[in-house]
């Protein structure tokens, strides 16, 4: 097909007869990029005399993201002649055809970009109080508070969206972490074997012994929390759990033929390593680590709720129900709000992590997940994820 | 099985190879018991015998592939590669050889491939991490090795996965990255078992035609007589942890002298039925931690005698009229032992 001016104004629409959805969205998520730079242009004017840092990575996301719109719309049309396909992306085939995870991802592609655009999108400062205390505290959704007001009078919305990309970052940064020294240490304990490996997974062991909450409490008892800290001791009590997985693959892996042959090339054990055994675990590794996202999520919010997490006054979903707790009954705003943030969020990455799983699974393969196991699965997520947010939001 | 001197030291030079696997509580299982041969360059020597006879793990002992532990290589053990002693080498010495002096073909091309990369990154990467040549000339590199192994469209098997290929597809690309770094020694261990027929046939002609343009020596581990048959210069007959019988090809397979390998012979069937019903070998291969006493064999050889059971021969080598040849049994002193029907035939 040829590229018309039409697909640099409104990329989707020559899309819309034949994937209206792709299409549709495509056009709703280029229009929204678009409003916000027409409706915040005072912000981003500003933002080029002396933005501070989280600024300028607004910025630059609204641009990566034009950009990614229009790739994908051109992808979508000149749909691929067949070539050379890769397991991955014979597994991105089938996890496109899992509806859930396509939701999931959708929400979380949402969310991660609520946060990177949030300078832009917040409304509010979020830890500015309203000038009369009284007249603008436990203010309910309105047209200029859609999510309302806590009891400073501070904006529910904005402290969201900024509690969010704090969530996020640390989410996602600590499970790099986890998922970085599980993996080295799961993938050497396995193909070292011998002292190295009953000392590493000796160790797992003993660790995985401690309650985890307990563990990251009695550290950020001693430590001053802050988010590098809380990030920092997430990502090092998260990695045990990746680390005995890896292990295992690999000793099933270190035997396959492909290793031996390596070896008989004269590679050197890092190199076989990092090369040859790791890309082969990538699998379980990323629905490892997509899942332990949503549930690191969870427990940043757990610890922020019992007022050790992210330290005031920078918004936390976890801190924000908390501080409502006292007035759900006269405000239930302030806690639904971040409860339901935590709710959508934890979902999406189980959903997600679900359909990794169902299309990275070679026993799996072909013949697609079985409907009512899928649906069981999503909703375990789903429910766990509702019922220790309710469960935040009750005690 | 010290070849002919002809006054040039043979490419390589296994000496009274033993290993053995050793766990606690139990009797050490001796799985290769004093293996000897040499192989000289440009060569074709073809090990032969049963499952469980030791032969893949003599072949994987000379680029020092086993793990140890639980392997244990005995101390007097020497493999000589070009002079040098690869026996307790350095690990880094060994990296060094592997792929670059010594190739090796397995078994298995279905997963000796990593499923994740691509063909073509494979058989670069076995060029450009020896530092020698930068990524981009391994790859047309690559692209001329998936050539030479006859792929009939190189460029499009560089950028295949190996699950697209086919087995045979597969074996060329492993033999294609085990030539890569033009090795003087290559191992092929059961290089066509996995494959039928006519892609055997074919993967064997590549083995031999790659074998006439660059001189490499090639050790071929078959449990196939038809295949040494018809590559090998040279086999040697492993029975239990040991050579039984060594000679040219001719030699071995026309006149065996070893009733193991007489037994092996006549156990398989002719196309035109010449040589009357198949025979055969009766019992199986004992087990490594239990070899029998005497002479290994001797508890299936139809023409076993008493000290057969007490004392081991010896494999004696010596030049005949018809060569090079030597076997380990007690029939080359007495050779008017060997009498009476042989081996039971089973109809046919």
């Amino acid at each position: 097909m040829t590229v018309s001016p039409l697909d640099f104004l409104l990329p989707g629409v020559r899309s819309l007869g034949r994937h209206p959805v792709q299409g549709l969205l495509t056009m709703v998520a280029w229009l929204t990029l678009w409003a916000l730079i027409v409706l915040r242009r005072g912000r981003i004017v500003e933002t080029f005399s002396g933005g501070a840092f989280d600024e300028w990575l607004a910025f630059g996301s609204i641009l990566v993201g034009l950009y990614i719109i229009v790739r994908l719309s051109r992808q979508m049309k000149t749909e691929s002649p067949r070539r050379s396909e890769s397991q991955r992306s014979l597994a991105w085939s089938r996890f496109r055809r899992h509806r859930p995870a396509m939701l999931g991802l959708g929400l979380v592609s949402v969310l991660a970009m609520a946060a990177l655009l949030t300078p832009y999108l917040a409304p509010y400062d979020p830890s500015i109080q309203g000038a009369d205390l009284v007249a603008t505290r436990f203010r309910p959704p309105s047209l200029a508070h859609p999510m309302g007001t806590d009891h400073f009078g501070r904006d529910v919305l904005s402290r969201v969206l900024y509690g969010g990309r704090t969530s996020l970052a640390i989410g996602t940064l600590a499970v790099l972490i986890a998922v970085t020294l599980g993996t080295l240490i799961g993938a050497v304990a396995g193909y070292r074997r011998g002292w190295v490996d009953t000392v590493s997974m000796r160790g797992v062991d003993l660790l995985l012994s401690f309650p985890r909450l307990v563990l990251l409490i009695t550290v950020v008892a001693l430590v001053d929390p802050s988010i590098a800290v809380i990030t920092l001791v997430l990502g090092l009590t998260g990695w045990m759990a990746t680390s005995r997985l890896v292990r295992g693959e690999v000793l099933s892996l270190r035997e396959r033929e492909f290793v031996q042959a390596a070896r008989a090339l004269g590679f050197s054990g890092p190199r076989i390593l990092l090369r040859h055994v790791i890309p082969n675990v990538a699998s379980p590794i990323i629905v490892a680590a997509t899942l332990g996202i949503g549930n690191t999520i969870l427990i940043e919010a757990s610890l922020s709720f019992l007022g050790l997490g992210v330290p005031a006054p920078a918004p936390s979903w976890g801190e924000m129900v908390a501080r409502g707790r006292d007035a759900m009954i006269e405000a239930p705003w302030i806690t639904l709000f971040p409860g339901l943030a935590i709710v959508l969020t934890v979902m999406s990455f189980n959903l997600i992590g679900d359909g990794l799983r169902d299309a990275l699974d070679p026993r799996s393969a072909g013949r697609g997940p079985a409907p009512t196991d899928r649906r069981a699965v999503g909703g375990a997520g789903a429910t766990r994820a509702v019922g220790a947010a309710s469960g935040a939001i009750g005690s | 099985m010290n070849a002919p001197a002809r006054g040039v030291a043979p490419l390589l030079e296994v000496r009274d190879l033993r290993v053995r696997f050793e766990s606690a509580g139990e009797t050490a299982a001796r799985a290769v018991e004093g293996v000897s041969f040499t192989l000289a360059r440009g060569e074709t020597l073809g090990l032969v015998g049963e499952s469980g006879c030791g032969k893949s793990l003599t072949a994987l002992s000379i680029p020092r592939l086993v793990d140890e532990p639980p392997a244990q290589t005995s101390a007097d053990s020497s493999i000589l590669f070009r002079g040098e002693e690869l026996v307790g080498a350095s690990q880094q010495r060994l990296r060094q050889l592997r792929g670059a002096e010594i190739g090796f073909v397995f078994q298995e091309p279905m997963t000796s491939l990593n499923p994740v990369h691509r063909v073509g990154d494979q058989v670069a990467e076995a060029l450009w991490t020896r530092g020698e040549v930068s990524r981009k000339q391994a790859k047309t590199i690559a692209l001329e090795l998936l050539d030479r192994v006859e792929f009939r469209d190189p460029r499009r098997a560089m950028r295949a996965y190996p699950h697209e290929l086919s087995g045979g597809m597969r074996q060329r690309a492993l033999i294609a990255m085990a030539v890569a770094c033009e090795p003087s020694l290559l191992i092929a261990d059961e290089p066509t078992t996995a494959l039928d027929v006519t892609v055997q046939a074919q993967i064997l002609e590549l083995l031999a035609s790659l074998q006439a343009d660059t001189g490499l020596a090639l050790l071929l581990i078959s449990h196939d007589l038809a295949v040494v048959s018809q590559v090998a210069d040279r086999v040697a007959v492993m029975y239990a942890g040991r050579i039984v019988e060594t000679g040219t090809a001719r030699q071995v397979f026309g006149s065996p002298r070893h009733p193991y390998t007489e037994g092996l012979l006549r156990a398989v069937p002719t196309i035109d039925g010449a040589g009357g019903s198949l025979a055969m070998i009766p019992g199986r291969v004992p087990r490594p931690d239990a070899w029998p006493s005497g002479c290994t064999f001797h508890p299936r050889c139809p023409y076993a005698w008493d000290r057969c059971e007490t004392d081991e021969p010896d494999l004696r080598e010596g030049a005949t009229s018809s060569g090079w040849v030597g076997a380990r049994c007690w029939l080359e002193d007495e050779p008017a032992k060997r009498s009476g029907t042989g081996y039971a035939e089973v109809d046919s």
